[in-house]
């Protein structure tokens, strides 16, 4: 009895947990910009900050998907602004491969989401937090990928 | 009605004569080829130094093994102490050649070492589907008779279409011989052919993409679930030559060694990845997988994306860069977010 109810609970009030890599020089001072100009956002992101997206292995974003992440957002510097030059572009064509294999493994689009963001562009980086939440929130639930023991 | 047997036949000749030329004026130490197979479809790899063992070599619709995986790493012969590079010739049907064009650009392999004996390939059996549908009997001999295969054990008798039972990725395959490479020439001897760029409207790929997400899980899910994660398709691919494969590191761990089908899939879709603008459709990976899972559906969706966002193929050409080495400012990136 007690399992129905926390299940029927957990149904109507679940909220995506969604891991974000946001890179060290753009995002993540976005995201502290967001901050400290008190721009809501929703608090279901878990920041994980990186070097540059550069940095990111595809492995990290398939991995967490595997770990039970709802959502994996991945956010870097505008392309021509990363700290090292060219770290985005490389990891760009990255994304764009992984896009597109994840889709055609039948992961639903809108689960793992990229984006670029500045350091001075605080509501940008609220807007697309917002935006991205509610789209996994849409999807429901990570339960194909999920490891289940 | 085409003869296959017949085909098999002039191939294997000319073969033979030029590399028997080749060890003759000692252009190259070694000569690395197909030879018959231990087991029914299959060949073997085989190394050859002196001209009179040419008639070793043999060409047949079983030589699956891409040769270009013993280039890496450098052959090499102790000479007095010394680490001499060999110069090695390699029977190099259009798929072989183009991975060691790709090693080439890789930067993996010399150039002066190696010539490329190239072959008109006919198309290379999938033996793994031919396997399946015998189920669990034994062959016990195979034979070609016009355009048909004739598949025999102990009383049973089956006859195949050679059209039919071709690997998927040679039913799509445009370039049978060793394209040429202007800096190539003068490394190729034998057959070779001209290709400039491919077409290749990746039909079943576009079909496959037209089903539903749940589709494509259900169907990747049912596919792979039996692999076993023996990782022979990593050991016979050309392309697989880090000295340390992820799958093998276990600091980090990057995914679990369990059957659990998510563990199976991260191996699958890393490969994938990993062989981005790399991989030569040459289907060595699926005729070497004890579990008969057909890889090419991943491999050419890759191969897809490649040419579609980087108008890239992979093993054409020593100047162009493959697409993973190198970036453009306007990719396209239409998948990213933006605020409307
Ligand atoms: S060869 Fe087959 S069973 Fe082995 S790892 Fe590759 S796909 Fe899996
Ligand atoms: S992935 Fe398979 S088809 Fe592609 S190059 Fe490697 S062995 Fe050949
Ligand atoms: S430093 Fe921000 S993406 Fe490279």
């Amino acid at each position: 009895m007690n399992e129905v109810i926390t299940e029927k609970a957990q149904k109507e009030d679940w909220e995506p947990k969604i891991i974000a890599f946001l890179c060290n020089w753009c995002s993540y001072a976005g995201a502290d910009l967001a901050g400290v100009s008190r721009i809501q956002y929703p608090s279901n992101i878990r920041i994980v900050r990186v070097p540059c997206s550069g940095r990111l292995n595809p492995f990290f974003i398939i991995r967490s998907l595997v770990d039970g992440w709802d959502g994996v957002l991945v956010s870097g510097c505008h392309p021509g602004d990363c700290h090292y030059i060219s770290g985005n572009l490389v990891a760009r064509r990255r994304f764009a491969i992984l896009n597109d294999l994840l889709e055609f493994f039948g992961i639903e689009p809108g689960r793992v989401n990229f984006m670029w963001a500045s350091a001075a562009e605080g509501e940008r980086f609220a807007v697309l937090v917002r935006k991205t939440t509610e789209i996994v929130k849409k999807l429901g639930p990570n339960e194909k990928f999920k490891k289940q023991w | 009605m085409v003869d296959i047997k017949n085909e098999n036949q002039k191939i294997e000749e000319k073969m033979r004569n030029v590399a028997r030329d080749l060890l003759k004026e000692k252009k190259v130490d070694l000569i690395i080829g197909y030879s018959e197979g231990t087991l029914p479809l299959a060949s073997a790899p085989v190394f050859i130094r002196d001209e009179q063992e040419v008639d070793k070599l043999v060409w047949n619709n079983s030589c699956y093994v891409n040769l270009a995986k013993y280039l890496i790493p450098n052959i090499r012969e102790n000479i007095n102490g010394e680490l001499v590079d060999l110069k090695v010739g390699i029977i190099s049907k259009g798929c072989v050649a183009r991975s060691i064009i790709h090693l080439l650009v890789e930067h993996q392999i010399n150039k002066e070492n190696i010539i490329i004996i190239g072959i008109n390939c006919n198309g290379i059996l999938n033996r793994r589907r031919i396997e399946k549908e015998i189920g669990a009997h034994e062959i016990t001999e195979t034979e070609l008779s016009g355009d048909h295969l004739i598949v025999k054990g102990n009383k049973f008798e089956k006859k195949f279409k050679f059209n039919d039972y071709m690997n998927e990725l040679c039913k799509h395959c445009e370039i049978r011989a060793p394209p040429i490479s202007d800096s190539l020439k003068d490394n190729i001897v034998g057959e070779c052919q001209e290709v400039d760029s491919l077409e290749d409207p990746f039909e079943d790929i576009v079909d496959f993409e037209k089903k539903s997400a749940d589709e494509k899980w259900a169907f990747m899910n049912e596919v792979l679930k039996d692999c076993t994660r023996c990782y022979a398709c990593r050991e016979a691919c050309p392309l697989c030559y880090c000295n340390l494969c992820f799958v093998d590191q276990n600091l980090p761990t990057w995914f679990g060694k369990t059957s659990e089908i998510s563990d199976i899939l991260i191996f699958h879709m890393v490969r994938g990845l990993h062989l981005a603008g790399r991989c030569v459709e040459c289907g060595a990976c699926s005729s070497v997988c004890p579990m008969g899972i057909d890889l090419s559906l991943i491999n050419r969706k890759i191969n897809k994306v490649v040419k579609d966002r980087f108008d890239f193929v992979s093993g054409l050409s020593l100047e162009k860069l493959s697409p993973m080495m190198t970036y453009k400012m306007n990719d396209k990136q239409e998948f990213m977010l933006e605020e409307n």
